[in-house]
C-alpha cells in the first residue's frame, strides 16, 4: 500500500484553477522531488498532502485513510505527516527546544523528559545541539530552517513534506540544509521536496515529478526526467533552470 | 560658494536660510514678549494662594490622598483585569466562524467605543433606582470594575484582534502541520505572540482606563471609596480652594507619565524586534 494516494486532485483559487486532476502515489520510504515552473501549482499540491489547502475535487490517502473524509481526524493524521516551510515559521517566542517540544507535550502528550530527550536527538540530527536555548531571532536562515526540521521530526512523522526549503535561504546556507535533508533521505524518510534545486533533485531523489499548469506532465527516475526529458516542456523549463543566461534563439 | 558676484543670476530678497533664519528670531521675540506680560500682569500671589496653598498641599496629604490615590490603582487594575479578559473574548468572537458571535461581538464594541464613558456610569448609578434591591457584589469594587471593565473591553478587543491578525499566517500553518487542534494553536502559539504585539496600545489602554477611572464619582462610591477624583472634588469644596484639586491632578501624571515613557519604550522594542 502506497503511503501517499493523491486520485484525481482539484484545487481552485476563485476562478484560478491551480490543480487541475492530479494522481499520483508516494511509496514508503520512497523520496520524491516536484520540480516545475513557479505557478505551475507543485506547492498547492504539497499543502493538499496535509490539507493546509482543501481541494475541491479528489481524495488524499494518507496510510490508507481518506483525510479528506470529513469524517477523518484530521489533527490525528496530521501528527504523521511533517511539514517544513519556505518561510521556516518557527515560533518566535519560544526557544529553539521549546519550538521543538511544544507540540510533543500537547498533541502527543509526552511527559516533559521524554520531549525534551527526543528534541534535543533531533536537533543533534540537524547538527544544531548547541543552539539548544537560542531564539530563532538569533540564529540564521540556514540555522532556523533546520530547526524547523528538527521540530517537525519530533513529532516522529511517517511522511516529511519540503516546501521549497531552501528559496528563502542565502546562497552560502542553502548547502547545510541539503546536507540535513540528504541524511535524512539515506536513513530511509519518505519525503516529498517541492524545490529549485535541481542537482539535490538528480542526486537524491527516486522519483521527479514534473508539473506544469496544474497537472503532472512527466514523471520518473531523476536521470530520465533531468536527464533526458521526453515532453517539450520539461525540456524548455530544465534549460532556463540549468542555463538562465541561455538566450533562445528568436 | 565664495561671493554673491559669482552667480550668473541677480537674485531679489533674502535667500531661504536666511528668511529662516529672521523667523525663528521673530518666534523668540514673540515668546519673550509674551513671558514678560504673563509675569507682570499675573497676579501671582493670589494664583499661589488659589491653586499651591502650602497648608491645603499639606492638610490634602494628611486627610488621605494617598489612599484615594491606592483607590484609583484599585479600580484600574481590577477594571484593566476585566477588560483584557473581555477584549481577548470578544476579539475571539469577532474573528469567528460563527456568524452570530461576529454580530454580537461588533454590535458590543461599536455600542461602547461610541457611548462617552460618562454615560455608562450614569447608567450604573442609576440601576439601583431602576432595579430596587439589587446589588453587585464587592461593593464598591464590583460595581466599579464592572462598569469600567465593560467600557474597557470594547477598546481593547479592537486592539487584541489587530494583535491577533498580525501574527503572521505561516504561524497557524505550523503550528497545525504538527496536529495541533485550532484552540491549541491559539493559546500556544498564536495568543502569546498578539499579546506580546499589543503590549504598547494595551498600555496606552491602559492610560485611558487610569483617567477614566476618575469618572467613578459619578456612580455615587461611599466616601471611603473616593478615587483621586472623588476625593479632590471633596476637599476642594470643603476649603473653597482648588489645591486639593492640583495635588490629585499631579497624582495622576505620577501615574501616567511613567505608564507613557513605558508604551513608549515597548513600542520601541517591538519596532526593532521587526
Amino acid at each position: 500500500m502506497a503511503l501517499v494516494e493523491i486520485k484525481n486532485l482539484h484545487k481552485s483559487f476563485g476562478t484560478n484553477h491551480v490543480l487541475r486532476g492530479i494522481d499520483f502515489t508516494v511509496e514508503q520510504g520512497e523520496v520524491v522531488c516536484v520540480i516545475g515552473p513557479s505557478g505551475s501549482g507543485k506547492s498547492t499540491l504539497l499543502r493538499c498532502v496535509n490539507l493546509l489547502e482543501k481541494p475541491q475535487e479528489g481524495q488524499v490517502i494518507v496510510r490508507g485513510e481518506d483525510i479528506t473524509d470529513p469524517d477523518c481526524h484530521l489533527d490525528a493524521a496530521r501528527q504523521q505527516i511533517g511539514m517544513v516551510f519556505q518561510q521556516f515559521n518557527l515560533f518566535p517566542h519560544l526557544s529553539v527546544l521549546a519550538n521543538c517540544t511544544v507540540a510533543q507535550r500537547t498533541v502527543l502528550k509526552r511527559g516533559p523528559q521524554d520531549a525534551d530527550r527526543i528534541a534535543r536527538a533531533n536537533l543533534e540530527r540537524v547538527g544544531l545541539s548547541d543552539k539548544i536555548h537560542a531564539y530563532p531571532a538569533q540564529l540564521s536562515g540556514g540555522q532556523q530552517q533546520r530547526v524547523a526540521i528538527a521540530r517537525a521530526l519530533s513529532m516522529d512523522p511517517a511522511l516529511m513534506l519540503f516546501d521549497e526549503p531552501t528559496s528563502a535561504l542565502d546562497p552560502e546556507l542553502v548547502g547545510d540544509v541539503l546536507t540535513v535533508m540528504r541524511k535524512l533521505a539515506l536513513d530511509g524518510m519518505t519525503m516529498l521536496v517541492v524545490t529549485h534545486e535541481m542537482a539535490f533533485a538528480r542526486e537524491v531523489a527516486d522519483r521527479v515529478v514534473f508539473m506544469d499548469a496544474g497537472v503532472i506532465v512527466e514523471q520518473g527516475p531523476p536521470a530520465d526526467v533531468i536527464g533526458s526529458p521526453k515532453e517539450e516542456r520539461t525540456r524548455t523549463f530544465l534549460r532556463r533552470v540549468l542555463d538562465p543566461t541561455h538566450v533562445e534563439p528568436a | 560658494m565664495s561671493t554673491s558676484t559669482d552667480t550668473p543670476v541677480e537674485r531679489k530678497g533674502l535667500s531661504p536660510r536666511r528668511r529662516a533664519q529672521r523667523s525663528r528670531w521673530i518666534q523668540y521675540a514673540v515668546l519673550v514678549v509674551l513671558i514678560l506680560v504673563a509675569v507682570f500682569v499675573a497676579n501671582w500671589h493670589q494664583i499661589g494662594s488659589v491653586f499651591f496653598k502650602p497648608e491645603f498641599i499639606k492638610s490634602t496629604f494628611t486627610d488621605g490622598v494617598l489612599k484615594a490615590l491606592l483607590k484609583t490603582l484599585e479600580y484600574t487594575a481590577g477594571a484593566f483585569v476585566i477588560g483584557l479578559a473581555g477584549g481577548t473574548l470578544l476579539a475571539l468572537m469577532k474573528l469567528s466562524q460563527v456568524g452570530p458571535y461576529r454580530w454580537i461581538a461588533t454590535a458590543y464594541i461599536e455600542f461602547f467605543r461610541g457611548l462617552p464613558a460618562i454615560v455608562v456610569f450614569i447608567a450604573f448609578s442609576l440601576l439601583p433606582l431602576a432595579f430596587p434591591g439589587m446589588t453587585i457584589p464587592w461593593d464598591p469594587y464590583g460595581v466599579v470594575w464592572l462598569a469600567l471593565g465593560i467600557v474597557a473591553s470594547a477598546y481593547m478587543a479592537e486592539v487584541i484582534r489587530a494583535g491577533i491578525q498580525a501574527v503572521p499566517k505561516g504561524q497557524v500553518e505550523a503550528a497545525r502541520s504538527l496536529g495541533m487542534p485550532a484552540g491549541l494553536a491559539m493559546r500556544k502559539i498564536v495568543l502569546p505572540q498578539a499579546f506580546r504585539i499589543v503590549l504598547p496600545p494595551l498600555t496606552n489602554d491602559l492610560i485611558l482606563l487610569v483617567k477614566d477611572s476618575s469618572l467613578v464619582f459619578m456612580i455615587g462610591v461611599a466616601a471611603d471609596g473616593y478615587e483621586l477624583t472623588g476625593f479632590g472634588r471633596d476637599l476642594a469644596n470643603t476649603y473653597s480652594n482648588l489645591t486639593p484639586i492640583v495635588v490629585c491632578g499631579f497624582c495622576y501624571l505620577v501615574i501616567t507619565l511613567p505608564l507613557g515613557i513605558l508604551a513608549r519604550r515597548l513600542e520601541a522594542r517591538t519596532a526593532r524586534t521587526r
